[in-house]
Parts: structure tokens; C-alpha cells; sequence
């Protein structure tokens, strides 16, 4: 039993070993299976800096995952507040739309809102990376299932003290959800940060580009393709940030990512 | 605030009225603006021929004879069918059979799940790098291995019989650690009282996951199915990296295939038809499988 879990755990982790060694392998030794190169250096890092904007993709894919995070974990707790806790005509219909958004396949929507950037002017902008992922119905659903399950008590107390809504939903109620929104957080933070094909379609503008857009470009467009290591050095730099955070809160991201599945 | 500070002056029956309306605002226009408005003008699309550049032009069903008799197109459903069948099974027997074991008190039970999960989390991007390293054909790690014991070179990307399973097989093992997850859930369900009465029984282990755990876990069993499918569905980014598509178009998925006619031929109606269709298809599938699954248990 333990071999065949540690034959399979040897699977998922080698290549990211080896690819992190790699990375640092001069040009003769890339393709060897050593763990380590003998011969380690920075060169592939060095010239992948020198061809591509590396580091500003990294602050873009940084700026865009934090904005549209942001943005998520604020619409979602307004809204799945008002459908939690508050009765309103049309709340139920409201639901059904949510529903419905969530199993819409994104090739109806891709070039319509691909027209909807151009007509607003978005191509090219930050806008257009955050503004469409800006509100998530998933988002929505956690929210209002986290708010049902406080008691109502604790909204009208907040009501008599004079406190506002909005005073409410942030001050008062969410110091009571954090797990969701740590799962939120986490959830439409990896998704903002891996997602590849809306940023090809609305970022032609290099400076602009997100990491994973960038190196994708890098990986098919030739100017990486005699070097081998360069291209590997781009795939790890675009891993580590995410590797990195998962080593520190693992337990957080197995949690939210197992919620994905559980929604219903 | 400035507005929730003016309506407080009204009546408090007034404030509640307008308030919950005003809180589901920002998804009521998310939803007009990239949902409602996207789906009315896809179909709109459907009926027309356009680059974006020049003017609309109607041309009635014309898009749609054209997707019937697109054979790239067929083919690329076809290739997405491919990926599938080897996707979906291989997803759920290796991801089930990596749960069961970590479902058995074992030690270093944390280091093994964080081990699968890993290649969740990271970006498909260096996903795809990566494995096109694994699967070269002179230089790949793979065919290295294999020479270096005597055998035959494989052509994974390279031979067009193979290369949409080895994607199938990349595929799998990007996402194989999430499923474990939801199956290790699936699994603590279970109580241990009914497999104590069936070893009381004499059933053997074999019988025990057969009659015990599979009818117990088939809502999970249910949602990775559904799940991958859509996921298999919506390939795109892998053969986009590794492959263009080619050779000779057998890892052009469907997705790739309106990426291109959108993006890289700018025929926007055509493309539009070909999303519409697609999503359709795959709605059409998961209904399916819904009906066929339930049937089952």
C-alpha cells in the first residue's frame, strides 16, 4: 500500500523537481534526468529576463488577482447577504438566474464579451482582466449559505445599535465567516491567476500581459524555442508564487478546492 | 453609505423595501452586461457574417449548413470525444483507487494528498511545458528512459494515433488530486459499522468496495464525471501549447477550433454558431449522463 502511494506521490512530484532543476541547467545538460544539473547557472533566467517582460507580468498577474479577488469576495458578501437574509419579490428568480449563469458554458459568451471590450474600450486595460471575473456566482452561493447559517439575532441587534447595512454585513458579520471567505479568496484568487485564454483574447499590449498569457506567448512563439531551459525557467517562475503558497497553507487550499465540487 | 445614510431618513418600511434591491444590484447588472446581453447576441450572431471590421451582413442559415459540413469541425468533436474516453474512466478509477488507499489510517496521509494536489493548483501553462518535456521525442525524458533500456521511441505528440491520449493522459494527471479529495469526502461518509457487519459476513475486501462503498459514493462518483466532462469539454490551453493542434488536426479540440476560426480567421458569426452549438452539445451531454447515472443506482 505504501509503495503504491509513494510510487504515485514520486509521479505527481518528480517533474516539478526536475523541472526546477532544469531551470538552471546549462544548455547541454537540460534533457538529462539528474535531479541536479552539474554545472548549475542563472543563464536561462538571465536571458529569459532579457527577451521578456517577466517581472512586470508578474506584478500585472499580482495587481489583477488581488483586484479581482477583491471585488469578488465584496459583491458576493453584499449579495448573498440580501438573498440570505433579507425578503424581497423576484429573491427566488434572482437565485434561478444564479443557477443558470453557473452551468452556461463560457463559449457562448466568449466573443460577445470580447465586442463588449472593444465597444467600452477595455482592450488593452487592466479593466478588461478584472471587470468581467469582477462578480462571481459561485462566489454568491458560499456567501449566502455562510450568512443562513448566522443567526438572526445577531442583525438585530446590530439594527438597534444604528448600524447600517453595509456596517453589518462587514463589521458585524463577516469577523463570523472567515473560512468562506478564505475559500473564496483562495478559489478566485488561483482561478484570476491561472487563467489564460480571456487575457490572449483581450491584451495584445506586451507591457499589460498576465504571466501565464506571457509565457504561453513565449512557449509557442518561437523566441524560446532552440532554448529549451529558457522556456522551463518562464514555467517555473510562473509556478513558484503558487507552489509557494500552497506549501504554506495547504490545508486551506485542499478545504476550498474540495468546496468546488460540493456546491450542490 | 451615501445612499443607505439618505434613505435612513425615509420610513424604515421604505428603506427595506429598496435596500435588498439595491445590495443585488451589482450582479443584476453583471448579469445584463456579460451573461443577458452575450447570449441574445451569439444567437444574433448565428445569422450573420462578420470580421469585425466591416459590416454586419445577414446571411440567414448559412452558418449553420456550414457547420454541418465542416469536417474540421466534426473532427475536432471528435478528437474532444477521444480525450474523453480515455479522460473520464482514467480520472475516476486512479483518483478512486488514491483515495481508497489514503482513506486506510495510514501515516504521512497529509504529505501524500498535498503530493496529488500539487499539479491542481499550479497553471495548466506550466502544466503543459512541462509534460512537453516529459513527452519529446528525441530530447523527451520518457523516450530517454526507454531507449536507454533497449525499447522503441514513442512518438506522443508526434504520432497522430497517440498524441490526444498522451494529452488525455497530462490531462489526468493535472487534475487527479481534486478528485481524490472529493472522493476521500465521499468515502468518510461511509459508516464503518456496515463494513464490520460484512467482514462479520465473510465478505471479501473486494466485495466490500463493491457492494458497500461504490453504491455509497455514487453521488460523488455522479459530480466527477459530471465535473471532468465539462472540464474535458473545455479543452483548450494543452493542445493550443503543445501541439497547435496538429498533427494532421488530431489534438484540435473543439474549443481550440473556435478559438481559431474567432481569433485567428476573425469569422465571427461562423465562430459564434460553432459556441452555440457546442454549449448546446455539451448542456445535451451532462442531461445524459444526469438521466443515465441516476438510472444506475
Amino acid at each position: 500500500m505504501y509503495v503504491a502511494l509513494s510510487a504515485a506521490a514520486l509521479t505527481f512530484i518528480y517533474p516539478f523537481i526536475w523541472m526546477i532543476g532544469a531551470s538552471f541547467a546549462p544548455m547541454h545538460e537540460v534533457g538529462n534526468l539528474t535531479f541536479w544539473p552539474a554545472h548549475p547557472t542563472w543563464d536561462n533566467f538571465k536571458i529569459m529576463v532579457s527577451k521578456i517582460p517577466i517581472g512586470r507580468s508578474l506584478l500585472n498577474s499580482l495587481l489583477v488577482a488581488v483586484l479581482t479577488t477583491s471585488l469578488v469576495i465584496v459583491t458576493g458578501s453584499v449579495v448573498g447577504y440580501a438573498l440570505a437574509k433579507m425578503q424581497f419579490k423576484g429573491r427566488q428568480y434572482i437565485f434561478y438566474v444564479i443557477v443558470f449563469t453557473m452551468s452556461l458554458p463560457f463559449q457562448v459568451t466568449l466573443i460577445p464579451n470580447y465586442i463588449t471590450m472593444i465597444n467600452l474600450r477595455m482592450v488593452d486595460t487592466y479593466f478588461a482582466l478584472v471587470i468581467p471575473f469582477a462578480v462571481s456566482a459561485f462566489a454568491i452561493l458560499m456567501f449566502r449559505q455562510a450568512f443562513q447559517g448566522l443567526p438572526q439575532a445577531l442583525i438585530d441587534a446590530a439594527r438597534l445599535d444604528g448600524c447600517n447595512e453595509t456596517g453589518i454585513i462587514f463589521r458585524i458579520l463577516w469577523p463570523n465567516i472567515k473560512p468562506t471567505i478564505v475559500t473564496v479568496a483562495i478559489l478566485s484568487f488561483i482561478g484570476s491567476w491561472n487563467e489564460v485564454l480571456w487575457p490572449l483574447i483581450v491584451v495584445r499590449n506586451e507591457k499589460l500581459m498576465t504571466m501565464p498569457q506571457l509565457v504561453t506567448l513565449f512557449a509557442t512563439g518561437g523566441r524560446a524555442d532552440s532554448q529549451l531551459g529558457v522556456k522551463i525557467a518562464a514555467a517555473v517562475l510562473l509556478a513558484l508564487p503558487v507552489m509557494i503558497a500552497f506549501l504554506f497553507f495547504q490545508k486551506h487550499f485542499i478545504q476550498s478546492m474540495a468546496s468546488t465540487g460540493l456546491k450542490d | 453609505m451615501a445612499v443607505t445614510k439618505i434613505n435612513r431618513k425615509k420610513s424604515g418600511f421604505q428603506r427595506r423595501k429598496i435596500l435588498p434591491y439595491l445590495l443585488v444590484s451589482p450582479y443584476l447588472l453583471f448579469v445584463l452586461v456579460f451573461v443577458a446581453f452575450p447570449v441574445f447576441f451569439c444567437f444574433f450572431l448565428t445569422f450573420n457574417k462578420w470580421n469585425i471590421i466591416a459590416p454586419m451582413h445577414f446571411i440567414g442559415f448559412d452558418n449553420y449548413s456550414r457547420l454541418l459540413h465542416d469536417r474540421l469541425f466534426w473532427k475536432a468533436i471528435g478528437n474532444t470525444l477521444k480525450f474523453l474516453l480515455l479522460h473520464i474512466p482514467l480520472q475516476l478509477v486512479v483518483s478512486l483507487f488514491l483515495a481508497y488507499l489514503l482513506n486506510q489510517k495510514i501515516k504521512a496521509a497529509a504529505f501524500f494528498r498535498a503530493s496529488f494536489f500539487m499539479p491542481v493548483i499550479v497553471s495548466g501553462v506550466v502544466v503543459t511545458i512541462l509534460w512537453q518535456q516529459l513527452l519529446g521525442y528525441d530530447a523527451g525524458l520518457i523516450n530517454r528512459m526507454l531507449t536507454s533500456r533497449g525499447m522503441h521511441k514513442v512518438g506522443w505528440l508526434v504520432n497522430p494515433n497517440v498524441a490526444i491520449y498522451s494529452i488525455a493522459v497530462m490531462a489526468t494527471w493535472k487534475n487527479v488530486g481534486l478528485y481524490v479529495i472529493l472522493f476521500l469526502v465521499g468515502l468518510q461518509t461511509v459508516p464503518p459499522q456496515y463494513y464490520e457487519a460484512a467482514k462479520m459476513e465473510g465478505a471479501t475486501r473486494w466485495q466490500q468496495f463493491y457492494h458497500i462503498t461504490l453504491p455509497m459514493i455514487n453521488p460523488t462518483i455522479f459530480m466527477v464525471v459530471i465535473l471532468s466532462t465539462i472540464g474535458g469539454f473545455n479543452l483548450f490551453i494543452e493542445p493550443y501549447i503543445m501541439t497547435g493542434g496538429g498533427p494532421l488536426n488530431t489534438t484540435l479540440s473543439a474549443v481550440l477550433y473556435i478559438y481559431k476560426q474567432a481569433f485567428q480567421y476573425y469569422n465571427m458569426g461562423y465562430s459564434a454558431t460553432l459556441g452555440f452549438f457546442y454549449a448546446i452539445m455539451i448542456m445535451g451531454v451532462v442531461v445524459l449522463q444526469k438521466k443515465f447515472i441516476e438510472k444506475e443506482v
